[in-house]
């Protein structure tokens, strides 16, 4: 499209946004993206908030010395019957409660990065995840996100939901400098007094507090746009079962959202509950349960769509490698991680195996890290998203890149 | 407001051309004086962070009483006496009364509650108690006599409403009013029949019906409706959630109100973890609030023993390495928990950057095995438990503690981490980040920190030395802030002289806002910089929330203004104070 006829468009939907008649059609023009060559990648980051225990998610069940170290909190081998882990390639399992996921990995679509994580030492939930959202470990005063700053400059038509987050709050790894929207709920995303709203859209218009106005300005954006996908109900594809929890409903609405062609560009959505210090069997099962098939009915939902998508999960640190005296595990330090979508080379645990013998172990306790979470990010931030400046993206980082793409 | 800076500037500058040693002077003078802002926006300064917003009348109040002294006042909390208004609207939330021990037997847990069915406990001996437990009982053996799965929660699942049939032992007229009245004649009704046939028919009525009669109800109504909605358990959780809305709002108190919500927050315990629901009511009530004024080290040493927060961060389950051992190694040991030892350094004193290692994080945990709770129903107490300490050497910090120390090794720690000047500065800058700005200047913070450490923790000689300093007053940090949503609510409340009747639809909308009351999972708390809590969604939920307000549509509360207030409630201004 012509640069100007694109500039019309745009500025006579933003005028009939702004009264409130803007048809349907024209803010669908305004910001799709689905024109011939056109079609954006979308990466979806998931975060597992409290550190999960990586080690009975991928269960490395070759290795004798996770079974002592577990004495009773450990997956069985696969084939050992009720409960047993599911296998990967002869070495990994998955947990039971991931039974969704052997099938996409078995297709190629989904790949395991274990022993991964941040190098930085904490065990503190808060710094780490501030590190692991920042993408800078060890750096605090870094004050915007990986995921936002991995979002290209802007090129002329700017989608207000290009940054897009599900949650009441904006989390950290989605601030900084490109704009980016907290979206509790896409029906819910109004102010219901037509009347009130304009007055309101004016008022923050008018207000000289910068982030008053920036944030306000972005709101009535978003909310004419997602008024208008509103209009027509969502029906998930065939087989897509969302199960019905928060983390579910998120991934249905960030598919829903890719769906409609508006120009999401990166999303996020985050599942807490994973900081197991007791009786950790059956939280983790529960947890794992809601996270496996969330996942999974968000691939069956995208069909097709998925090779424009990728989709990895992430945890603040992994778990001690031993279990503590109260049938749970005490903060750790590498984690799994596991990158989805039609175009990864899936089928694969990636990453070298550090062991688990007492000498093998990040300061005889935790699981080593082998491959920094930001090379497994790093290949989706510029083979995926095609943004090639990784130095903005991971200042500090100067280690390898995981090849995780087909090429 | 800066062009008059700027010619006090000038003035000087003039001053100290024309006279060498007087320059000198005020040279000096420029360079420490911190911009000030006026008389009458210092008592808005005050006003809007000692209390939850000024309501009509307020600013005038602190004119003719003066600033220092309402400050004065307001440090100390107990010399003022509390708004009879607010002592009527706590009076039916009587859980904020109760011990957890009287909680559980007139506010049962589900499991309880399925315990009864099973015969495994006696029933409640509380009459009013006993009509709802006996519902849910009866409604639960009838799902099993069908063959139907064990619910998990006893409390949840209800039976189609059917009140037709309720309805067939009711006079006609009487019939009709329930079938197509008004709430008003509704709730008339109700109030004139027996308690077993108020609950027999509010529990055929549609939810939603049923909720349309609180805005009627009476408040012991309304508890009746709460405890077949939600269970009894409910109860407790949505009077704590009620009362922390009243006191904000009503109280006369609002810096003691404030500093209450700042020091949950500092040492948060997340309601909905097990136990906690029946703990928090009293870990607010008895451990945070009476020392929110008074010495840190005991404060600290309050909630180390409260059971509320020994649960939350797992110290209950924390015992010497190998203390259980069973000899057929069968059963498995339970062992040390790192869970609290570590989350006392980093959030509760130190700070993150307080310089302690992993390995001092191990011994504090270690010092602290055996500080446990009694169960629940013996009394919920925190209790020592010597044969479950690590009774071992230990070193703190680089500060050896002796083998079998017992009691005392948790003692002595605390003792170390309230007296670290890590501390000192860590809690300096958190008070500051609330009440002054998001970055308080570095000359602020140590002026705090060194009142702190001169008066042995005294936190209200701590507060003065910040309301007192001059980086208060400064044009940078007045409407500086962004605040919270509960900030904003309390605030949109006193402003437009709010009546809440009852809190229930407002703590609701705290949830759209972002901010659900004592429900902050991590042990971090909510952020205490404002320009965390903006975003669109929550901005969307505070336009949300005026509109509403503004045109009484918020369940519970009445307000006298014009529809137009919606705007500045909602508006950018009124996001800060």
């Amino acid at each position: 499209m012509p640069s100007s006829r694109r500039i019309f468009l745009r500025n006579a939907a933003l005028a009939m946004v702004g009264i409130g008649t803007a048809p349907i059609w024209l803010e669908r023009a305004l910001y799709a993206q689905d024109a011939p060559g056109r079609r954006k990648k979308v990466l979806v980051a998931i975060f597992q908030r409290g550190a999960a225990d990586g080690l009975n998610i991928v269960v490395p069940h070759s290795d004798q010395a996770y079974y002592d170290l577990r004495p009773t909190i450990n997956i069985p081998r696969p084939g050992s019957g009720e409960g047993a882990a599911i296998d990967l390639d002869g070495h990994f399992g998955l947990h039971p409660a991931l039974a969704p996921f052997k099938g996409l990995f078995d297709q190629g679509h989904l790949a395991v990065i274990h022993a991964a994580g941040s190098p930085d030492p904490t065990r503190s939930h808060f710094d780490a995840q501030d590190y692991m959202e920042s993408g800078t470990p060890g750096l605090k005063a870094t004050t915007s996100g990986w995921l936002n700053r991995s979002v290209l400059g802007e090129t002329g038509k700017v989608s207000p939901i290009r940054a897009l987050s599900m949650g009441a709050t904006l989390p950290r790894t989605m601030q900084g400098p490109t704009p980016a929207i907290a979206v509790e709920s896409i029906g819910n995303f109004q102010v219901k007094d037509a009347a009130a709203a304009k007055a309101f859209e004016s008022l923050y218009q008018g207000s000289t507090d910068q982030i008053l106005n920036g944030a306000g300005r972005e709101t009535f954006e978003a909310a004419s746009l997602l008024q208008s996908i509103q209009k027509t109900p969502y029906q998930p594809a065939t087989g897509a079962n969302y199960p019905k929890s928060r983390f579910g409903d998120n991934l249905r609405q960030i598919a829903q959202l890719i769906k409609s062609n508006v120009g999401v560009e990166v999303a996020f959505a985050d599942v807490g509950g994973w900081d197991h210090h007791v009786n950790e069997g059956p939280l983790l099962n529960n947890l794992l349960k809601d996270f496996g098939q969330a996942i999974a009915a968000f691939h069956v939902d995208l069909g097709d769509r998925m090779e424009d998508v990728v989709l990895v999960t992430m945890s603040e640190f992994g778990r001690t490698a031993k279990e503590n005296g109260t049938r749970g595990t005490d903060h750790g330090h590498a984690n799994c991680m596991f990158v989805l979508g039609g175009n990864v080379q899936g089928g694969k645990v990636h990453g070298p195996w550090p062991g688990l013998a007492q000498e093998q172990l990040y300061e005889a306790r935790d699981l080593d890290i082998t491959t920094d979470f930001r090379a497994v990010l790093g290949d989706l931030v510029t083979g995926h998203l095609g943004n090639k400046n990784l130095r903005a993206v991971f200042p500090n980082y100067k280690g390898s890149i995981l090849p995780l793409l087909k090429a | 407001m800066i062009r008059k800076f700027e010619s006090a500037i000038a003035l000087l500058l003039c001053a100290a051309l024309s006279s060498p040693t007087f320059a000198r002077k005020q040279v000096k003078a420029v360079a420490l004086a911190v911009p000030q802002i006026t008389a009458d926006q210092k008592i808005e300064q005050v006003l809007n962070r000692l209390t939850y917003g000024a309501r009509p009348g307020d600013v005038e109040r602190v004119h003719q009483i003066g600033l220092t002294a309402f400050i004065d006042q307001q440090l100390h909390p107990e010399s003022l006496p509390e708004n009879s208004a607010l002592e009527v609207k706590l009076a039916p939330l009587e859980t904020l009364r109760m011990l957890p021990s009287e909680m559980v037997l007139k506010y049962p847990p589900s499991q309880q509650i399925r315990a009864m069915a099973k015969g495994n406990q006696p029933y409640p001996t509380d009459p009013e108690t006993l009509r709802v437990v006996q519902r849910f009982i009866d409604r639960y053996k009838a799902r099993l006599a069908q063959g139907k799965p064990d619910p998990d929660n006893m409390t949840d699942d209800r039976p189609p409403a059917d009140l037709e049939k309720v309805g067939q032992s009711l006079p006609p007229a009487q019939r009709e009013i329930f079938q197509n009245g008004k709430p008003d004649q509704k709730v008339a009704l109700l109030e004139s029949l027996s308690a077993t046939t108020q609950y027999d028919i509010l529990d055929a009525m549609p939810r939603g019906k049923r909720q349309a009669l609180f805005t009627v109800a009476s408040p012991q109504l309304r508890r009746r409706i709460h405890l077949l909605q939600g269970g009894p358990q409910q109860v407790v959780n949505s009077d704590l959630a009620e009362g922390k809305l009243f006191r904000a709002v009503y109280s006369n108190r609002q810096l003691e109100e404030v500093l209450t919500d700042f020091w949950y927050n500092h040492f948060n315990v997340f309601l909905d973890k097990g136990a906690d629901r029946y703990m928090v009511t009293t870990y607010e009530r008895d451990v945070i609030r009476p020392h929110v004024l008074g010495n840190f080290k005991e404060l600290l040493l309050a909630t180390a023993q409260s059971p509320a927060m020994l649960f939350y961060l797992d110290n209950t389950q924390s015992v010497a390495p190998g203390m259980d051992k069973r000899p057929n190694g069968k059963k498995p040991s339970r062992g040390l928990n790192e869970n609290y030892g570590r989350e006392l350094m980093e959030l509760h004193t130190l700070g993150v950057d307080g310089g302690y290692t992993q390995q001092d994080v191990t011994e504090v945990a270690r010092c602290f095995t055996g500080w446990t709770i009694k169960e629940l129903r013996t009394g919920g107490v925190f209790q020592f438990n010597e044969r479950l300490h690590d009774q071992g050497e230990k070193s703190v910090l680089g500060v050896k503690i002796p083998a079998d120390g017992g009691i005392s090794d948790g003692l002595k720690v605390i003792d170390i981490l309230a007296h670290s000047p890590a501390t000192a500065h860590f809690i300096s800058k958190s008070l500051a980040t609330r009440f002054v700005s998001d970055n308080p200047t570095p000359a602020l913070v140590d002026r705090m920190a060194a009142t702190f450490t001169k008066t042995d923790g005294d936190l209200r000689a701590t507060m003065k030395t910040m309301f007192e300093a001059p980086e208060f007053y400064t044009p940078a940090s007045f409407q500086a802030k962004v605040k919270s949503p509960f900030e904003l609510m309390a605030s949109a409340l006193r402003a437009t002289g709010a009546e809440v009747d009852y809190g229930f639809a407002l703590v609701q909308q705290l949830n759209t806002l972002g901010e659900p009351l004592y429900r902050k999972a991590e042990p971090t708390g909510y952020s205490n910089k404002g320009s965390d809590w903006l975003n669109s969604a929550s901005l969307l939920a505070r336009m949300n929330f005026a509109v509403a307000l503004t045109n009484n549509k918020v369940q519970g509360t009445k307000v006298n203004v014009k529809p137009e207030v919606a705007q500045t409630l909602g508006g950018p201004n009124f996001q800060k104070h």
